[in-house]
């Protein structure tokens, strides 16, 4: 063969193989429900004051009353961390029972059935950070579900198909939060999912009707004029375990750097 | 109570709905896998390089890879909290996931050692099934016997040296595909913990070929171990039996093959041996040069709380110790199956370093968790996520391995019809 005839051939073949290839893209479905004028109107946000956040636990208690998770089991939804500074430097952070019960004592609980008290003369700085369920907008638990019995909703909501569940644990361990754990009764992957049964109904979560300070808010991010997009938008939020890429959606106001 | 809280404890600060979730099971999967791609890499090295010292070897690798291969993916079955659901992998495999691919990697791999099986064993079940069906009045255990083998042949009696040669191509054509494939089926378990970003001990691209190269050490030792204990109880059966006819292969015969056998073998578990350190060692070094966030807690985690997990069982015992046995002149066998006893060791330990290791501190990174195996079960969970259950795994192939090979004949091929 000569060389013509050869890069002749070659560019034929090439082109014959690129346009086949080219005609087949991908459809992706998330892309065109976009694409659509018609599409999601709703985008569930929530917002954490850290600085209205008491300790109290009426959030977490609610939560486990509203959602059906065993009161008594050492699993929760939603949690609050307490969070505190000593003069010398050094930091403290516990969650008993996931502050079911609050805060009662000011002893730092450090597992295995042992405190640490810590003198209040001692203490820099302390505060509270309620945590739940990021509804992640690239949520690594639905990219691990090797069944996809976990999904993201149209609206942003991350929720879990207890009858499909084959019960892993691999979206428990995709999870930088730890929002994830087995249903004590169900035995299927569970998580906050912002009581959809409740929001899609134009109620609050419990947890946000249950706090009594305002400390949790939700809102939903694509309507300008709901007040929780406005505070997100026109005040300093932060976020957690941004390096992890998930972009959660669940902003807090008062957040420290030594925040886990 | 909430699954996985009776073997953790929780210190200092740990996130509420935080427990060692990928218990022991978790560590039997990649550890039988890895026999699977080990032994099955270990025939190969026959069939397709022509590594002629490793022909009495690569036959019995085959079938005991094929042995191996069922038992693999019990560890998930067991540790599933729905095993009746586990099917869901293959009705709506969600492929973003690592674990969705299983069952497809799983069954094509699984395809391969039994068409390879099959090509290399049709000349045997040929020539049991052909007398067979020839001979008239049959008992009952016989017609039994013509059934089964008669459906092995798949209805192919060609015995022809054409055929033959056929045969040997194909065989040669599969384990060369099932090289890559093996290494996939191994390389893909560690691709699943590596790509968990959530988990700073395991997020590493390395993880995948750290697998495949403890996993065909692992293989290869576990084909080492159970060839010569196959060889001495033959040894033994062949003294008794020498007692009453005159003929038989002596015990110095039979000790000489198989020394030989078991030297070349070694050889090669060396070889990937020091791949698999090298690059453990690297991973090591690399995150402590880094030093990146999750630092702080991984060096608090295996310079200290798995400090004798990690240096002295899995890197000692497990790893230099056998390097040492082996290395030293004048390999006898029993100094052999004391070094592949301690690779094998030192494979599971790592295993359980990973797996255990990568769960022994918080997503919080300021708490730690500490695993206890269950070892007198007390209920289903506690059996199947304990010591017994663990145990039941790893007999399980040598229990199949008994049964494949009555079909399957490792040694003697000439002699056994």
């Amino acid at each position: 063969m000569k060389r013509r005839e050869f890069l002749k051939k070659a560019a034929i073949g090439v082109a014959g193989i690129t346009l086949p290839l080219a005609a087949l893209e991908i459809v992706n479905p998330r892309k065109m429900f976009a694409g659509k004028d018609d599409g999601a109107k709703v985008r569930w946000v929530f917002l954490v004051d850290t600085y209205k956040c008491v300790g109290c636990g009426l959030c977490v208690k609610a939560c486990k009353n509203e959602n059906e998770i065993p009161y008594d089991a050492n699993v929760t939804r939603t949690w609050v961390e307490r969070y505190v500074f000593t003069k010398d430097g050094k930091f403290h952070a516990d969650t008993p029972k996931g502050a079911r019960d609050g805060f009662i004592t000011s002893k730092i609980d450090l597992g295995q059935g042992k405190y640490e008290d810590i003198k209040s003369e001692d203490i820099q700085k302390a505060f509270f950070v309620p945590k739940l369920c990021n509804q992640c907008e690239n949520p690594p638990c639905v990219q691990v579900c090797p069944v996809g019995a976990t999904y993201q909703t149209p609206d942003g909501v991350v929720l879990v198909d207890r009858s499909w569940c084959i019960g892993c644990g691999y979206c428990i361990m995709g999870c930088p939060y730890g929002v994830r754990f087995f249903h004590p009764k169900y035995h299927t992957a569970e998580k906050c999912n912002f009581c959809y049964h409740r929001i899609t109904k134009g109620l609050k979560t419990a947890c946000v009707q249950a706090c009594p300070f305002g400390a949790r808010q939700i809102g939903n991010m694509k309507d300008p004029k709901d007040p929780v997009t406005k505070i997100i938008m026109t005040e300093r939020v932060g976020i957690l375990k941004e390096e992890y890429g998930t972009k959660p959606q669940v902003f807090y106001i008062g957040l420290d750097r030594e925040v886990k | 109570m909430v699954h996985g809280e009776i073997w953790t404890v929780k210190e200092l600060f740990v996130y509420p709905n935080e427990f060692i979730y990928w218990s022991v099971q978790i560590v039997m999967y990649p550890f039988m896998t890895g026999l699977v791609a080990g032994a099955f890499v270990l025939s190969s090295l026959y069939h397709v390089f022509g590594i002629k010292e490793l022909k009495d070897m690569a036959r019995f690798a085959l079938v005991f890879s094929f042995a191996l291969l069922f038992a693999a993916p019990m560890p998930i079955v067991l540790h599933l909290q729905h095993p009746l659901r586990g099917i869901n992998v293959m009705m709506t495999p969600h492929f973003t996931s690592a674990i969705a691919a299983f069952g497809i990697v799983f069954s094509t791999y699984g395809a391969i050692v039994a068409s390879e099986l099959w090509f290399l064993y049709r000349k045997h079940f040929v020539e049991i099934a052909l007398p067979l069906k020839e001979k008239q009045d049959k008992t009952i255990a016989e017609w039994f016997k013509f059934l089964i083998f008669c459906t092995l042949t798949l209805g192919v009696y060609d015995l022809s040296e054409e055929s033959l040669k056929r045969d040997e191509k194909a065989i040669k054509i599969l384990a060369a595909i099932g090289i890559p494939v093996a290494c996939f089926l191994h390389g893909y378990a560690g691709f699943i913990f590596g790509s968990v970003k959530a988990n700073a001990l395991w997020m590493t691209p390395l993880m995948p070929v750290i697998f495949i190269m403890s996993a065909i050490v692992s293989g290869i030792a576990l084909c080492m171990l159970t060839y010569i204990v196959t060889m001495e109880v033959r040894k033994f059966l062949d003294s008794r039996k020498r007692a009453s006819y005159a003929g038989y292969r002596s015990p110095e015969e039979f000790k000489s093959a198989e020394l030989n056998v078991i030297k070349m073998t070694a050889r090669y578990l060396l070889f990937f041996l020091v791949f698999a350190i090298t690059l453990e060692l690297l991973d090591l070094i690399f995150r402590g040069y880094t030093a990146v966030k999750s630092w702080d807690v991984l060096r608090s985690v295996i310079y200290g709380r798995d400090f004798i997990d990690i240096f002295i069982m899995q890197y000692g015992v497990g790893n230099l110790l056998p390097f040492i046995l082996f290395l030293l002149p004048g390999l006898t066998i029993r100094r052999a199956v004391l070094g592949v006893l301690l690779v094998l060791f030192g494979v599971f330990m790592m295993r359980w370093n990973v797996v255990i290791g990568g769960q022994a501190f918080s997503l919080s990174f300021a708490g730690y968790m500490h695993y206890h195996l269950p070892i007198i079960p007390h209920d289903w969970e506690t059996f199947k996520e304990g010591l017994f259950g663990a145990l039941s795994i790893f007999i399980m192939p040598f229990v199949l391995f008994w049964f494949i090979a009555k079909i399957f004949p490792v040694f003697n091929l000439k002699e056994t019809h």
